[in-house]
């Protein structure tokens, strides 16, 4: 599916304090259709918070985020029924992956378009597999999380985030557990997902990685991007 | 009969089944004897029979009143020696004489062949009967056990009265219900729990007084006798208790005794004549053996169905309500989970025998519950607070990212309960739940005091009617264990399986 024109992400003057403590200081960000950008700084500069920000999972003291056709307003996390239309637009993987335990890869990527999104079970199969085909872990579709090595476990997540087909992927630190051959391979699927227009949102203090892959590199300063 | 309020019964049931290791010990050898050089004549009863029999003196609660403290107080001026009373529970008065703790056993000890066949017992020393009691609106109908067919009639466990309403029940389909105490069989009858009580009537005179509301009907089911019990082997000093106890008939001194304690009556002076003149104590040695283990099986297997189904009925409920309460306290407002903490602390910081009480008989003039509702409610509503603990727990455990995850996959914080964090509780709880159920299938006798005849119970009147615990504590134990161990290995199988790293 092609993805639209407009920014896949538009974010104005956004402000973050956990317990009276600036975090975020004023962010602006767009992400452009098809662009992959790197989101850099050091430790606890508030990465993951812009990114946690923009799927909503973190409340907002100021500004605006924008998603599609979807926007958050400062103060309290809207509730549920609002937020479904935001969560078709983005996903997420997370640092650790966060993969349910519980259920095969195949079934953590089936999981969203079958209970959210009220896809036929069959339909949401079809569609998983070729996700994990083209991230190359097809094979390992009926282990468990535990049963997966750290890069199949990321691909899998992957493919959980993708699953909803949204415009927009955000990921945590995707080379934290990868030796240099393994971000290489990552780096060129994440191009490839790019291809129809999808974008990402990269948060890493990877430099190497950044400088290869992204279209553009912001980093993240004392709460304010800087050049 | 059984004079004794048996309030503490579930005390003196976890101190029988202590002894039943001693008494194991004790029949490979001789027990050791701890009398004969002292002067002291130590006698053993138990206080919590209340007047007449043996109770705490208002005076002076330090020394016991009652007429078998007058007539131990006679054997022992008889014998030329001082008494001594010794508290024993009335339940385990036969096993203690046996063991020495004390020379003579008396607190309304009924003679019965068992009894005889086992210890070394005295002439009765008082004829008691067993009277009905009924409500005052019933009492134009009922008159005998007969015409109480198919109804609910209350007594005490482990007496003769209750093998006589056992001996009905098998007749005209009667139903006993046994109570650990002798005062809510008659509260029992007000309130309309059961039709009928049927008790000696010295304990029924002594609850109308107490509690009114209904009628002793005036023609006996059957008589018993009160006797003096000394271990086995000592009978020539039960001998010398017989001779004394024939003496104080003759001279008089008993009927004295029983006139104040206003137990005298026609009946009394008809025995005393009889037994004065008979030359051979009345009862005979070993009249009957005690019924074979063959004979009593069936009864603890049963029983042992009674306390499962109990269980597992109790632990569905627990399960249940343990699981809105763990749902409440994690995702509930302020107040609800301010409430439900009460209750979870309520319940695990008091006893379950006072929440069983209360709910029985406390809320018995708002919700008149059946014996085995209460029982399943009361032990239900307990374990829901142990189990809900469990279960939050469990929900607490669930890698929040894992919800996280799941949220921005577009799932309601519902079905993420349902499809991610409940599952993978459940698979943390299941095994100590398990570990709940079998210590809930052992709670499950605590509720022979709200008058369920369970497996601990049944096993209790069996080891009174044989006299001694030690086949039917290690039948009940086998059972017990029958029950437990498969369920243990299953929750030690499950940690297993599913201990996820």
């Amino acid at each position: 599916m092609e993805h639209g024109v407009s920014n896949a992400l538009v974010v104005r003057g956004l402000h973050v304090s956990r317990s009276e403590t600036p975090v975020l200081r004023g962010i602006d960000l767009d992400i452009a259709p098809g662009e992959i950008c790197a989101l850099m700084g050091a430790s606890g500069a508030g990465k993951s918070t812009v990114l946690r920000a923009a799927v909503a999972l973190q409340p907002f003291n100021a500004g605006s985020i924008t998603l599609g056709d979807v926007s958050l307003v400062p103060g309290a996390l809207p509730p549920e029924s609002r937020l479904k239309a935001l969560r078709r637009n983005v996903g997420m993987v997370f640092q650790a992956h966060a993969l349910f335990e519980h259920l095969s890869a195949l079934e953590n990527v089936t999981l969203g378009p079958v209970h959210a999104l009220g896809w036929a079970r069959e339909k949401a199969d079809v569609v998983a597999v070729r996700l994990l085909t083209e991230l190359g872990v097809a094979h390992r579709a009926s282990a468990l999380p535990r049963q997966l090595s750290g890069g199949e476990a990321q691909r899998v997540a992957i493919a959980r985030a993708l699953a909803c087909d949204p415009g927009l992927l955000l990921m945590d630190e995707p080379t934290s557990a990868l030796d240099p051959a393994r971000r290489e391979a990552l780096g060129e699927t994440l191009r490839a997902l790019t291809r129809n227009g999808r974008s990402l949102l990269i948060a890493t203090h990877d430099v190497d990685f950044a400088r290869t892959f992204a279209d553009r590199v912001l980093m993240l300063s004392d709460g304010r991007i800087v050049d | 009969m059984v004079a004794l309020l048996l309030r503490r019964s579930y005390f003196v049931r976890m101190r029988v089944l202590l002894l039943l290791a001693a008494m194991a010990l004790s029949s490979c050898s001789a027990p050791p004897k701890a009398t004969p050089v002292a002067k002291d004549f130590r006698w053993g009863g138990d206080a919590e029979g209340g007047a007449p029999f043996v109770e705490a003196d208002p005076a002076d609660p330090a020394k016991v009143r009652g007429f078998d403290v007058e007539i131990a107080g006679m054997i022992a001026k008889g014998l030329g020696r001082r008494p001594t009373f010794v508290q024993v529970a009335w339940a385990s008065i036969e096993q203690s004489v046996e063991r020495g703790d004390f020379d003579v056993g008396m607190s309304g000890l009924e003679d019965r062949p068992e009894l005889r066949a086992r210890h070394a017992v005295t002439i009765p020393y008082f004829e008691f009967r067993e009277v009905l009691a009924v409500r005052i609106a019933d009492s134009a109908r009922f008159h005998t056990l007969a015409d109480l067919a198919r109804r609910r009639v209350g007594t005490l466990g482990a007496t003769q009265a209750y093998q006589l309403l056992l001996d009905e029940k098998a007749r005209t389909g009667l139903e006993p219900v046994s109570y650990d105490d002798d005062v809510h069989p008659y509260s029992d009858l007000v309130a309309g729990r059961v039709d009928a009580v049927l008790l000696d009537h010295i304990i029924a005179e002594r609850s109308l007084r107490r509690v009114g509301g209904f009628v002793i009907v005036r023609a006996p089911v059957a008589t018993g006798h009160y006797v003096a019990v000394f271990a086995h082997d000592r009978t020539a000093l039960r001998d010398s208790a017989n001779a004394i106890l024939l003496a104080r008939m003759h001279d008089g001194t008993l009927e004295t005794t029983l006139r104040a304690w206003n137990v005298w009556d026609d009946t009394q002076a008809a025995y005393f004549a009889r037994a004065t003149r008979a030359v051979a104590p009345s009862a005979t040695e070993g009249a009957a053996s005690p019924r074979s283990v063959a004979a009593y099986l069936p009864g603890l297997l049963r029983a042992a169905v009674v306390s499962l189904a109990l269980s597992v009925l109790a632990m569905a409920l627990a399960v249940m309500i343990g699981a809105l309460i763990a749902a409440g306290r994690v995702y509930g407002s302020n107040v609800v989970r301010v409430a439900l903490t009460a209750y979870v602390e309520i319940i695990r910081g008091t006893p379950v025998l006072l929440q069983l009480f209360v709910l029985y008989y406390g809320l018995s003039s708002i919700i008149r519950l059946p014996a085995f509702a209460a029982a399943v409610l009361g032990l239900g509503l307990n374990y829901a607070a142990y189990e809900s603990e469990i279960y939050r727990a469990a929900l607490e455990a669930i890698a929040r990212p894992q919800l996280e995850a799941a949220r921005t996959l577009g799932l309601s914080e519902l079905q993420i309960l349902r499809l991610i964090r409940g599952p993978q509780a459940l698979r943390l709880a299941l095994a100590p739940m398990t570990n709940d159920f079998v210590a809930l299938i052992k709670d499950s006798s605590l509720v022979s005091v709200i008058t369920v005849v369970e497996l601990t119970k049944e096993t209790a009147i069996y080891a009174t009617n044989v006299g001694s615990w030690v086949v039917p504590g290690l039948l009940c134990g086998a059972i017990y264990l029958a029950m437990s161990l498969p369920l243990s290995r299953f929750a030690r199988r499950l940690e297993r399986t599913w201990s996820m790293a």
